[in-house]
């Protein structure tokens, strides 16, 4: 590791994440969370959800701006391609949470950042969610995430940074373990 | 009855603490449900051996004196030495014994014991860390054609019916169990979630020797950054076995067991397994090299490199990537499933609301259990250092709380005595000079300090 008189910034308020996790176990009501998203049918498979408020902390809280996000099939699936695919997103997701994971770890282990570039792949047989092979699931098969990372750190260090960040990461959760779901009529 | 102390509890812990007490002259009273050693006889399977060797199996005023000190004791020998020990102490255990509530009474405590009531001024609890297995609620979506059984009901594969076996979790118990079950001809399928991962052996040495020599075990609870997860963390994967072998994922795996991730839940009969065994095995081994470099620095720093064989790694632990996500429990491929998914103690009897956290742990500061003063906590992991964890930490464990015991009980003495001095001052007072001299309020005093049980 290159020693540097500067202190290691990436950004990240390491200290506030440790405050409020020591003031969160002593107050578990606020640590309760509602994520939401709303999502309204615009045309074919074309829709546009948007994501502005959600619940925790004891209270209702807004996200500084509403924001948008349009969902598609691409022109390859006989549709217009309005935006990305909803399990694009789901990659999004994964690899956006690695990311801040990988950048948090990094300033709670004094290891400076230069540069991280992430690529995201999920392999997906289509068969599955065309009904033509029941043998087939519906999601992807594997999901690999391969991370580029210019820091202030030996290989260990930066292999132990990805392994904590998947560890602490609620998609990767999501993603590689079992989640009941509930989808009703209003 | 009223005496000084009671400890609940006959096994290392309970013993430990009679020593310290007796040492003391503290009149105390040990009370077990069953025999000395009552859950090494009852609810351990037959091929248990002790994770540490021999040499480190100590109780106060007890080392081991046998011709194997390299050798990890069988549970068989583990109650031997400790109803031995018992004997050599003088330990005033009463045996068949079961304690029904503990709760707090105007002079200390109120215990219930079979029929009896007693009174102590303090109590310590050493009914250990591992009375009820902790069974998660996936348990109850198992097919019911499926055998189900945990450590505590184990004793060995022939009890267990033909055809293939998932055990859940990978502890040092998870790990053997695989480990026994699928020489026994039966196909196990383990389910691993977090585990830690320790080489039975490194350079040479026990991986014991080198926790003690790096000072690890001696880390104080107090000093610990994390000391709820180094409570709850699983206990390592690690066998006594006659050999000294490492019984690691990649040694189950070349002996044909299949390792899938933490099982997530059980849907219409399949059990699904999380996809991210690769990183559980990742994060155990960089966890497991952090270790060894710690160990590498210490030796070297030592000056110790040139008596022993030089550094190595281990080889990381091999993830099959086929390996499935899915089990389906009710096609009759698998008959048993074991739940070696941790234990939990049970302190259900101990009637003192106040000591519980919100995960229902008792709360306690290194085993002083503030908020019930004259309560106590024994052999339970990293109670007051890592070594508490196993039978030897139980000796300087037992040492401090004794010390605290002593100085709580010296104190209480005292107050009591100045408690009834005050109000023999302020009777005298009241009655003016027929009230008892000063003289006769000392005799007074020291007269109750006399009678007190010590």
């Amino acid at each position: 590791m290159t020693i540097t008189d500067r202190p290691v910034d990436n950004g990240v308020n390491v200290q506030a994440l440790l405050g409020a996790r020591e003031a969160l176990s002593a107050a578990p009501e606020a640590a309760q969370f509602t994520w939401r998203a709303s999502c309204t049918w615009r045309n074919g498979t074309h829709s546009r959800s948007t994501v502005a408020g959600f619940t925790g902390l004891g209270a209702e809280q807004q996200h500084r701006t509403t924001y948008e996000f349009d969902v598609d099939h691409p022109e390859c699936f006989a549709s217009e391609d309005n935006g990305a695919t909803p399990v694009e997103y789901v990659l999004v997701g994964l690899v956006g949470g690695l990311t801040a994971g990988v950048a948090a770890v990094a300033q709670h282990r004094g290891i400076q950042l230069r540069s991280v570039t992430a690529t995201i792949e999920g392999e997906m047989n289509v068969l599955g969610i065309l009904g033509a092979d029941p043998s087939v699931r519906n999601g992807f098969e594997a999901v690999t995430v391969r991370f580029t990372i210019d820091a202030d750190g030996s290989r260990e260090d930066l292999e132990a940074l990805i392994a904590q960040s998947q560890k602490r990461s609620a998609v990767f959760d999501i993603v590689t373990n079992p989640t009941r779901v509930l989808v009703e009529l209003a | 009855m009223q005496t000084s102390a009671v400890v609940v509890g006959a096994g290392h812990a309970g013993l430990a603490m009679s020593r310290r007490l007796t040492e003391r002259s503290i009149e105390h009273v040990v009370l077990d449900r069953g025999e000395v050693a009552n859950s090494w006889r009852t609810q351990r399977w037959p091929s248990l051996r002790l994770l540490t060797p021999n040499w480190q199996t100590r109780l106060p005023g007890h080392g081991y004196a046998g011709d194997d000190p390299d050798g990890f004791m069988p549970v068989a020998q583990v109650v031997v030495t400790l109803t031995r020990y018992a004997g050599l102490i003088g330990a005033p255990v009463r045996t068949a014994t079961t304690v029904r509530t503990v709760r707090t009474a105007p002079q200390g405590f109120q215990i219930q014991a079979n029929d009896d009531v007693l009174y102590a001024r303090a109590v310590v609890l050493a009914t250990g860390a591992c009375n009820r297995p902790a069974i998660p609620g996936v348990a109850d979506a198992v097919p019911p054609s499926v055998t189900t059984l945990t450590p505590l009901t184990y004793r060995d594969p022939g009890q267990l019916p033909d055809g293939g076996v998932l055990v859940v979790g990978a502890s040092a118990t998870g790990v053997q169990l695989a480990g026994e079950i699928h020489r026994s001809g039966r196909p196990v399928t383990l389910a691993v979630g977090e585990h830690v991962r320790l080489p039975r052996s490194y350079r040479g040495r026990d991986i014991f020797w080198w926790l003690q020599a790096t000072g690890l075990l001696a880390e104080r609870y107090d000093q610990i950054d994390d000391l709820a997860r180094a409570r709850h963390l699983p206990s390592p994967q690690l066998t006594g076995t006659p050999h000294a072998t490492t019984t690691d994922l990649n040694a189950l795996t070349a002996q044909g067991v299949r390792i899938v991730g933490r099982l997530g839940r059980v849907i219409d009969g399949v059990a699904q397994f999380s996809g991210s065994l690769a990183n559980t095995c990742t994060l155990a081994d960089l966890k497991m090299n952090r270790l060894l470099n710690r160990a590498d620095e210490w030796a070297t720093a030592s000056g110790l490199d040139d008596e022993l064989p030089p550094p190595h790694r281990f080889a990381p632990t091999r993830v099959d990537p086929r390996s499935p996500l899915e089990l389906d429990l009710s096609s009759g491929e698998i008959t048993t499933v074991l739940w070696a998914t941790g234990f939990r103690p049970d302190h259900s009897w101990l009637d003192i609301p106040v000591v519980r956290e919100r995960t229902g742990h008792l709360r306690h500061d290194g085993g002083v259990v503030t908020s019930a003063p004259g309560l106590y906590v024994l052999g339970m992991p990293v109670l007051r250092t890592r070594a508490s964890t196993y039978i030897h930490g139980a000796a300087s464990d037992s040492e401090a709380l004794a010390g605290h015991l002593h100085c709580f009980l010296s104190s209480q003495r005292r107050w009591q005595g100045i408690r009834l001095s005050a109000l023999m001052w302020l009777s005298g007072r009241h009655r003016g000079r027929t009230g008892p001299t000063r003289r006769q309020r000392i005799q007074s005093t020291a007269g109750h300090m006399r009678l007190s049980p010590d």
